[in-house]
């Protein structure tokens, strides 16, 4: 993508990959994606009690070029999965997604027509968060672990590295049609 | 029929575009007003900021605040759950999936005939309700105030018996093990079992003396 590509691995990679990661997950910017009862617990979390911007995280852009943090917050109707959708594919790379709530994360007790069972269907997901809807320290401490997912991001040759193990893992991971119980669902 | 539709060809409000709106102006009082309004912004920079520092500092939450649950044991060990179901009945998200198996005296989990062989919650569509609190027969579910759940991956949500189960406690006897000697499951219900019995097998911690049924 950019300079990354062109480091050879070793000392100087880490040390380009240390310094974007801190720097990623220092400035992340949310884009407004309040859907349901999630966005007034998301709101809260930005609001003095709470405080966002500890983390530097106050600005929830309403445009998706200016924000690399989608925080889908609420239940995804079949409706708003394609809005959702432009909007993500609107957001400059790298970006990353949280699922809040239980409708978002797997449709929640709405498992119907209507609402899309996991906003995962959508778009890539890199937190679930359960809980309806969570507390705001449920969310900061969401926040908080993708904070240290995106630190330890890996970069250039590092990643396909990291993109090889993934897929030898799900390859040999125990099948679907295997697992017991909810696993199987 | 279209007759009776009449076209709204005139507003009935005209609107006429020099006409303006004064503005009262109150003089000397309105930049009191004003003032006074700025007193309440400069007065709240001496206040103490309400932010909870929360990775830090954690403010506990409520007593009775829905976390995630909790699989209890009996005094001795002994898981309380028998597998009958009844909390993945009454789930309005079906999050709970249960399977009941039958206990042996060979391998005993729980006092009775019935034990929950494979107890697994979706957190993902768990709703905090607490339902399947109300719903249990014999106590065994329960709701600790834990929160911090969020996990990269789906199958890490889907929370297995042996992550809800409680902790042993420094007395209790890891299952599969008997009853305690000279009781029934009537006895554990009763709360007569207040502890483990050296036959029963090795415990975890120094037992407190003098505990007996």
């Amino acid at each position: 993508m950019g300079i990354e590509e062109k480091l050879p691995s070793g000392f100087l990679l880490t040390s380009v990959e240390k310094l974007a990661g801190y720097m990623r997950k220092s400035s992340l910017w949310p884009a407004t994606f309040g859907l349901a009862c999630c966005a007034i617990e998301m709101m809260a979390t930005g609001a003095g009690r709470y405080d966002l911007a500890r983390f530097g995280m106050e600005v929830f852009r309403a445009s998706p070029r200016q924000a690399d943090l989608m925080i889908v917050a609420g239940r995804v109707s079949n409706k708003m999965a394609p809005v959702l959708r432009q909007i993500y594919d609107q957001m400059a790379g790298p970006k990353w997604v949280i699922s809040m709530g239980a409708c978002a994360s797997s449709g929640g007790m709405f498992n119907n027509y209507a609402i899309v069972q996991g906003v995962d269907h959508v778009v890539p997901v890199d937190i679930y968060l359960p809980g309806c809807p969570p507390r705001p320290e449920m969310l900061m401490d969401a926040i908080l672990k993708l904070h240290e997912q995106i630190a330890n991001e890996k970069l250039g040759s590092n990643r396909q590295e990291v993109i090889r193990q993934v897929e030898a893992a799900a390859l040999a991971s125990l099948p679907t049609i295997s697992m017991k119980g909810l696993l199987a669902k | 029929m279209s007759s009776e539709i009449e076209k709204n060809s005139e507003p009935s409000i005209e609107i006429a575009a020099d006409e303006s709106v004064e503005v009262p102006n109150d003089g000397v009082s309105s930049l009191a007003k004003q003032s006074r309004g700025f007193g309440v912004t400069f007065a709240t920079m001496f206040k103490k900021p309400n932010t909870e520092q929360y990775p830090e500092e954690k403010v506990p939450t409520a007593p009775r605040f829905h976390g995630r649950h909790q699989l209890n044991r009996h005094p001795d060990g002994l898981e309380k759950c028998i597998g009958c179901e009844l909390c993945a009945w009454a789930c309005p998200a079906d999050a709970i999936y249960v399977e009941g198996a039958q206990n042996t005296e060979e391998s005993r989990y729980s006092p009775g005939e019935r034990y929950g062989s494979v107890y697994q919650i979706n957190y993902l569509r768990c709703i905090f309700c607490g339902l399947c609190i109300e719903a249990c027969p014999t106590r065994a579910l329960t709701m600790t105030n834990e929160f911090e759940l969020a996990d990269n991956l789906r199958e890490k949500l889907i929370y297995e018996k042996e992550d809800l189960l409680a902790p042993f406690r420094p007395e209790m006897v890891a299952p599969p093990h008997a009853m305690f000697p000279g009781t029934d499951e009537s006895d554990y219900y009763r709360g007569k079992v207040t502890g483990s019995d050296p036959s029963q097998g090795e415990v975890f911690g120094v037992v407190v003396p003098g505990k007996k049924p």
